[in-house]
């Protein structure tokens, strides 16, 4: 954060604050890791609480600073998930296409976002662990779910490991979510949409680019105003109903937040 | 349900009716009631009698303590060598050592203390090392010169040359095996026998259920595949609860049982690794701690109130990852937490000053504590006078930090909402953590190994202090690059941990532990080259824990004990101010034996404040 002096850099520089949502292990900070260090990891182990990373994006008439909340998808950090959206201007909301309930997930996300967040966020919906599907070899965005060919080669599991892939072994494609529902549901709300890979880097950069063309000039003027604090206004106020341990009296403390119940 | 007590008492006879040092005279029956016979002659050891015996209280006997007979096992005897010095020293320590807590300066002695001793500061403790004076020593070990160690058998192999332990007889490979994953049942259900079979064959389990009899965690396999013995347990757990009992431990074989009941949870260690029931139990109290650093105690006690069948795996979801290589850094052998202490880079004063003050210039408003962590070794602490930090939260802290990959791999910073249980177990606090890069070539930096890495953790009681904690990370970083502090960390680091004849040129020592016991924090020798091996390192904390174990049985106040085994000596010495295990060849002289432990408890004294902290900074 403390060089936001790119100011002197020749192109334009905004910051822009993103986070990432959506189900556990659907691969959202394999998505990050892919976007800032082009890396990939099996069997990741999941977040805890949440990751905070920038990278750059350049854009022909501008440089877009991404600081990028990767959060936990675990149900009990699900109330800490306030705090790291308001003020963004672009969520990532994630499911895996392997797996339909994650799709379920990802439009609460969406919904709460448009309950809750700022009302310009920009938000994308992405499908991703292409590589699972029959689609996965293609780079561009996958068409409608060829289901017959079978590419045996790209089962490997990815991300936590999660139970349903496996099962469609036979047929090699492992996908449960068809381009066509997601988009069609994409479309309705206004919301961007990819299907993407983080294991082999498919879409990856694609999302983030859109996202950076598709944040409002105004707001990011409104982002360079405030230089680099925006995210530390967001996450500087403090609210009220906050539950944290009372330095003063250790048994007065209440712990209310940050679990599932 | 310990009946480890019996042996102590008849232990104790011949030392309170005798002021004989009896470890020279053997016809006196040893600490484990068994004549000290001439070693010489001793025929080869039949196979190891059943090693559990040692775990199992039905036996009421430790004869089967070790491999071979124990040699030697002083405890007030001592005082017939000099019952002035000795033990005067000794008392005196006890009261300055310990004594002065409320006065005491603030120190990091305070991390500690789990039963709430405040223990003292440094000054007292410094001031109070025994034997400052060597002839002192040689008074404590007179006994020890005296026994010709020319009797020992000749022809032994060299130190942990074959597994003491029976279970510590298995290759890398074995070990390594004990952390696969079993496998998941495939969809036909038709390997369930083969991972059985697997999961059978695991030195080391660990299972978490409810009162209710749910499974919530097990290290190995999961809830569906293990649920018929989940079940056993539970009914067995459930039969003594019936009759107003507590099940505390029991053995089938030469398998361990511990169970620890926390409220509607039941922790399950099962092992063949030869550990005390007192060392079990503290593994699984760190368990129990690491669901309370996820949940806090109210939700949990909530969760189980509302519904006492709740499935807490699915709140504990995603911190599995934290259980299991908690339970792994234990089946590989954890001197933190054999000692209950922790372990600080070493370094020179004035650079420990100089962070400490970094850190105290940095410090925001909403911090609570700071650490700078070098590869699970503290370089220095802030924080404030009236809170200390418990080692248990440490150790989760350490645990998350450094051996479960969640933080490290996602390459960022990261903000984790998490209870210490041991500062406060009904809230969260707010980690910061961000890892240092202070390698000079950035190629390698995918190689630094968790011994290498630096982790700069900031907690606050707020949860919006990420961006706080950021600007302080950054000033900090800023400072100790400007006054040298990284580079000072980044030698140290390579230092490493000194070998034993570093410290004491030809010493018979091969490896040793130190536990200070005021500032609850611990040194010990550096594991290579002998040690670096998962297997050899196994069987060296197995030689400790046992020894541990034979420490600090109950009812006993031993303060020497010195054991000769097949493949190795090993030998303890326990003072009011600390504790100091070593491991020798098979064949040592006692007397050369005796004088490197002294040798190493005094360069401890003098190197204490760079190989510990206290102090630290506070605020």
């Amino acid at each position: 954060m403390s060089e936001a002096a790119s100011a002197n850099a020749p192109k334009p520089s905004s910051s822009v604050k993103l986070v990432l949502l959506g189900e556990a292990a659907v691969g959202k900070s394999s998505l990050v890791l892919r976007f800032v260090n082009n890396d990939f990891q099996e069997n990741k182990e999941p977040t805890i609480g949440a990751a905070f990373l920038t990278q750059k994006c350049s854009l022909p008439t501008r440089t877009i600073k991404f600081e990028i909340w990767d959060t936990a998808g675990q149900e009990r950090f699900a109330s800490l998930a306030p705090m790291y959206y308001r003020n963004a201007q672009a969520a990532l909301v994630v499911y895996d296409v392997t797996k339909p309930s994650s799709l379920t997930k990802a439009k609460h996300w969406v919904a709460e976002l448009q309950r809750q967040a700022s009302p310009g966020i920009v938000i994308a919906l992405v499908g991703n662990k292409l590589d699972l599907t029959n689609d996965g070899g293609d780079v561009s965005e996958a068409a409608g779910a060829a289901q017959d060919e079978s590419e045996s080669a790209q089962n490997g599991e990815e991300g936590a490991g999660e139970e349903d892939e496996v099962q469609d072994a036979v047929s090699g494609d492992a996908r449960k979510v068809s381009t066509r529902e997601a988009t069609g549901y994409a479309e309705e709300e206004g919301l961007l949409f990819f299907e993407t890979s983080a294991k082999t880097g498919t879409n990856v950069v694609d999302v983030f680019t859109a996202i950076a063309n598709a944040i409002p000039e105004s707001s990011l003027k409104t982002g360079r105003g405030t230089g680099a604090g925006t995210g530390q206004t967001s996450l500087g106020n403090r609210s009220a109903e906050d539950s944290r341990v009372n330095l003063g009296d250790r048994n007065a403390a209440t712990a209310k937040e940050g679990c599932a119940c | 349900m310990n009946t480890q007590q019996d042996p102590e008492t008849d232990g104790q006879q011949p030392v309170e009716t005798s002021k004989q040092p009896y470890l020279s005279s053997p016809s006196i029956p040893d600490h484990d009631g068994r004549s000290d016979s001439s070693e010489g002659e001793r025929p080869p050891l039949p196979p190891r009698p059943n090693t559990l015996s040692l775990l199992s209280d039905e036996t009421g006997s430790r004869t089967a303590l070790q491999a071979e007979a124990t040699t030697a096992i002083s405890r007030t005897d001592i005082e017939t060598q000099s019952p002035e010095a000795a033990d005067s020293a000794y008392s005196t320590l006890a009261v300055r050592g310990l004594g002065q807590g409320p006065k005491a300066r603030a120190s990091l002695s305070q991390l500690a203390s789990p039963r709430g001793s405040e223990a003292g500061d440094s000054a007292s403790i410094r001031s109070s090392i025994p034997n400052g004076d060597p002839g002192e020593v040689e008074a404590l070990f007179m006994d020890f010169a005296s026994t010709a160690p020319g009797s020992q058998r000749q022809g032994a192999t060299g130190l942990l040359d074959f597994p003491e332990f029976a279970a510590d007889d298995i290759d890398d490979d074995g070990i390594l095996s004990e952390f696969e994953a079993v496998g998941e049942l495939n969809e036909e259900g038709d390997n369930e026998g083969l991972l059985l079979q697997r999961w059978k064959a695991k030195r080391k389990h660990y299972v978490i259920l409810s009162a209710a009899g749910k499974p919530i965690w097990t290290r190995h396999g999961d809830g569906g595949l293990i649920s018929g013995y989940v079940g056993v347990i539970q009914t067995i757990i459930s039969f003594y609860e019936d009759a107003n009992d507590h099940l505390r431990g029991f053995s089938a074989g030469d398998t361990r049982f511990v169970v620890l009941t926390r409220g509607s949870l039941h922790l399950v260690a099962i092992s063949r690794m030869m550990e005390s029931d007192n060392q079990l139990r503290l593994q699984l109290e760190a368990l129990y701690m690491q669901i309370l650093s996820t949940l806090t105690l109210p939700s949990l006690t909530h969760l189980f109130s509302v519904r006492p069948s709740t499935d807490l795996s699915r709140p504990l979801q995603g911190s599995e990852t934290l259980l299991s290589s908690l339970a792994d850094s234990f089946t590989r052998g954890s001197p933190s937490t054999l000692l209950s202490a922790l372990e600080c880079l070493k370094i020179r004063k004035q650079h420990r000053h100089a962070i400490n003050n970094a850190l105290l210039k940095t410090k925001a408003s909403s911090l609570l504590y700071g650490l700078l962590v070098a590869g699970g070794r503290l370089v220095s602490v802030v924080r404030p006078k009236k809170h200390s930090l418990h080692p248990g939260d440490l150790q989760l802290l350490f645990n998350m930090v450094f051996e479960a990959d969640g933080v490290k791999a996602g390459g960022g910073e990261s903000w984790i909402p998490v209870c210490l249980p041991g500062f406060n177990s009904s809230g969260y606090l707010y980690m910061y953590v961000s890892f240092l890069d202070i390698r000079d070539d950035i190629e390698n930096s995918a190689e630094i190994t968790k011994d290498e890495s630096v982790a700069i953790v900031l907690i606050s009681p707020d949860k919006e202090a990420f961006f706080e904690m950021q600007a302080m990370r950054d000033a900090l970083v800023e400072q100790m690059e400007r006054n040298g502090s990284l580079k000072e960390i980044k030698t140290a680091i390579d230092i490493g941990r000194p070998a034993t004849t570093d410290i004491v040129p030809g010493t018979v020592l091969h490896h040793f532990l130190y536990k200070s016991r005021a500032n609850v924090q611990f040194t010990m020798s550096s594991y290579a080259p002998e040690f670096s091996s998962v297997t050899r390192r196994r069987r060296l904390m197995s030689m400790y824990n046992n020894l541990h174990a034979s420490i600090h049985a109950k009812n006993t106040h031993v303060k020497v004990h010195h054991c000769v085994s097949r493949s190795a000596t090993s030998f303890g010495w326990v003072t009011p101010v600390f504790e100091l295990y070593c491991i020798a060849d098979p064949n040592t002289n006692r007397n050369a034996l005796a004088q490197s432990a002294s040798k190493i408890a005094q360069w401890v004294q003098r190197e204490e404040e760079r190989l510990f902290i206290i102090g630290g900074a506070v605020f």
